[in-house]
């Protein structure tokens, strides 16, 4: 099994992202592998336990970037390629998805290519369905269990109305959500592995690919009125006179 | 000169904190509260190579320098003590002993399940009568043809009743002149005849880490087991406190991030007189004085750990770290309470804990007072390093990730 896991990197969950001159910001904050992917990285590996073969990580990013590969490198990944170039700098799900689509062919011969659900800074949650169809491969999203059977690859899907089992050809494009597994913690090994890994950055011209069209443009980007909330407790001495208290209140602050 | 941590010091760091947040910190509370170990920490810290992150990969180990292990401590103790004192009986006192002192049959056959966490062990060095004290132990061994035989008792051992193995200092020769000359260190399998552990209830702090006593009644210990030469035993237990006391270091570091952390927190959301707390300057003063201490712990024992690494002799760096942090974590956690006001005061906030928890580190592993001495004895000329027949030897990534 050739599996090839597509990561990106993200700013941390806590960190306060903001507009500041109509670009985007979040300061000092750390950056790390999308959250979402690291589920991703698990269950490829889990994937070449289970069949043996290889895991390969791919990012798009800035030189920074290599950092989330070293992540995917030290869970024990075998191979990471970062792909950079100044022309990728503003990009879209589709754009990112063509990119991405072409390094799977250059990576050759893959059998499985797998995404978190959605990265944590777009959240949009298309770029494994766009580049299922950039590949021309069958996509099977969200899934919770892979199982590979021969030329094909089953996958279970948990819905609010039950669960779905989804059979495709392979090659295909997978999505995993959380019940995929937690994502395992570097090993010692792994940490030694990555942190002298030299990882190759190819350009958009050794995809031998020119700079994706962005279709989806931001037209403006501003950070929401912060609101003032303000929390009031009403007391009593009874239920009726709390309810009495707040009626009044409610019909005060014109809330109704 | 370079402050900056490698690549696989930050990756290694990292990992370590991500399993003490992820794993133990939810749970943590609970079992400090009912004095009961966490059941799987010790099996999970050996499965992620954390036991032995220090020692080379050829005896088990991990492979990383000692600037990683006490990065590791620090994240453990930053959670609970508990955690950081395995690094410090388990890999401190009982392997690194091993891999400084042991001929490689003994490294073979003991250091290598411990470095893997299959094997766990502690270190018996405190007596019922005796502790900073060691060369006034009265726990015997007498040589019966290819075997010792052991008797006595050892108090206040971390990990008593969880190791399997135990690295024991006892008298072998009462007739010396100067009584420190008359010991020796064994390595002891806790499973054999005549050995009995038990755990102590009832301590002020790291509850969740079981302490207890070790009694030998007529234990039949193969000579082989002998570390370091008959007479060895006093050099190789003060060395084995010189790694014991880094980890104790760099553990107390994590408890002054800790309550830094907590205190930074809570002061910027709780209100008095109609502003956040922090906005006070005598709780200023308290941030202050935390985070300054956070610095300088933490240069101190980066510096033995630099030390370490070159294969320099630290005994006076560690003792500096190890008296400045501890002393430091507890006034860190005293200043936490007092921001925390009366939330502080109870186990609703981790800070009571750390109070706790900080106390035992100014006794162990060579008590306050101890540390005084040392320092003042290097200060005033009285003490030296004399070379030791076998140095902890220098890190060399070659060598350990072999």
């Amino acid at each position: 099994m050739k599996i090839i896991a597509c990561i990106k990197q993200v700013p941390d969950s806590e960190a306060k992202v903001k507009a500041e001159n109509g670009q985007i910001t979040w300061g000092e904050a750390p950056l790390v592998i999308n959250p979402f992917d690291e589920y991703a990285v698990e269950g490829a590996l889990q994937q070449k336990e289970a069949l043996g073969g290889t895991v390969a990580a791919v990012c798009i990013g800035p030189e920074s970037a290599k950092e989330a590969l070293k992540h995917a490198l030290a869970m024990g990944s075998d191979q990471a390629i970062l792909i950079s170039d100044p022309a990728l700098s503003i990009l879209d799900t589709a754009g990112a998805a063509r990119v991405l689509a072409a390094a799977v062919k250059k990576i050759g011969d893959a059998d499985m290519v797998v995404f978190g659900r959605q990265t944590l800074d777009d959240g949009t949650g298309l770029t494994a369905a766009q580049t299922a169809r950039a590949l021309g491969w069958p996509m099977l999203g969200l899934a919770g269990q892979i199982k590979v059977d021969g030329g094909s690859v089953q996958i279970e899907r948990v819905t609010e109305e039950g669960r779905q089992s989804l059979k495709g050809k392979l090659p295909a494009v997978l999505s995993v959500v959380q019940s995929i597994g937690e994502p395992r913690y570097p090993s010692f090994m792994g940490i030694r592995k990555a942190s002298k890994a030299e990882i190759p950055v190819w350009t958009l011209a050794d995809l031998g690919i020119a700079a994706p069209e962005t279709v989806v443009k931001r037209l403006e980007i501003v950070t929401p009125p912060a609101r003032e909330t303000v929390v009031e407790i009403i007391g009593g001495e009874t239920p009726a006179q709390i309810a009495e208290q707040l009626a009044d209140k409610v019909l005060a602050e014109k809330v109704l | 000169m370079d402050f900056t941590l490698t690549q696989e010091q930050q990756m290694a760091q990292k990992m370590v904190r991500d399993f003490s947040q992820k794993e133990i910190a939810p749970v943590i509370k609970e079992h400090d509260r009912r004095q009961e170990p966490i059941p799987f920490a010790l099996k999970r810290m050996g499965e992620l190579g954390i036991l032995g992150i220090c020692l080379p990969v050829r005896y088990g180990g991990a492979g990383m320098d000692y600037i990683a292990w006490g990065l590791a401590c620090e994240e453990l103790e930053a959670v609970d003590t508990s955690l950081r004192v395995a690094m410090s009986v388990h890999t401190g006192l009982c392997s690194m002993t091993l891999f400084q002192w042991g001929t490689e049959d003994q490294k073979q056959k003991f250091l290598i399940p411990l470095a893997r966490g299959e094997k766990i062990g502690c270190g018996a060095f405190t007596e019922p009568g005796m502790g900073s004290d060691v060369a006034a132990m009265v726990t015997s061994a007498r040589k019966d043809g290819e075997n010792y035989i052991l008797n006595g008792e050892k108090m206040l051992d971390l990990l008593a009743s969880k190791a399997d193995l135990a690295m024991v200092t006892v008298k072998t020769d009462s007739s010396t002149k100067k009584t420190s000359t008359g010991l020796s260190t064994f390595i002891v399998d806790l499973h054999s005849p005549g050995v009995k552990t038990g755990d102590i209830h009832g301590k002020l702090g790291v509850r969740a880490g079981a302490t207890g006593w070790i009694s030998f009644t007529d234990v039949k210990v193969p000579a082989a087991n002998r570390i370091g030469e008959e007479g060895e035993g006093f050099k190789i237990t003060m060395a084995g406190f010189d790694h014991g006391r880094y980890t104790v270091a760099s553990g107390a570091t994590g408890i002054i991030r800790s309550c830094l952390e907590a205190s930074v927190s809570y002061a910027k959301t709780r209100k008095t007189f109609g502003k956040p707390i922090a906005d006070h300057q005598l709780i200023q003063e308290k941030i202050a004085r935390m985070s300054q201490d956070y610095e300088i712990a933490r240069l101190l024992y980066l510096k033995a750990g630099w030390m370490k690494n070159l294969g320099k002799r630290c005994t006076r760096e560690t003792s500096f770290a190890k008296k400045f942090a501890t002393e430091a974590s507890f006034n860190a956690a005293t200043e936490a309470i007092q921001i925390h006001g009366a939330y502080g005061y109870s186990d609703e906030y981790d800070v009571e804990r750390f109070l706790r928890n900080a106390k035992g580190a100014m006794i162990y592993e060579g008590s306050s007072e101890i540390q005084t001495l040392i320092q003042s004895g290097y200060a005033l000329g009285l003490r030296e390093d004399k070379p030791l027949r076998c140095e902890a030897p220098a890190y060399d990534e070659k060598i350990w990730q072999g």
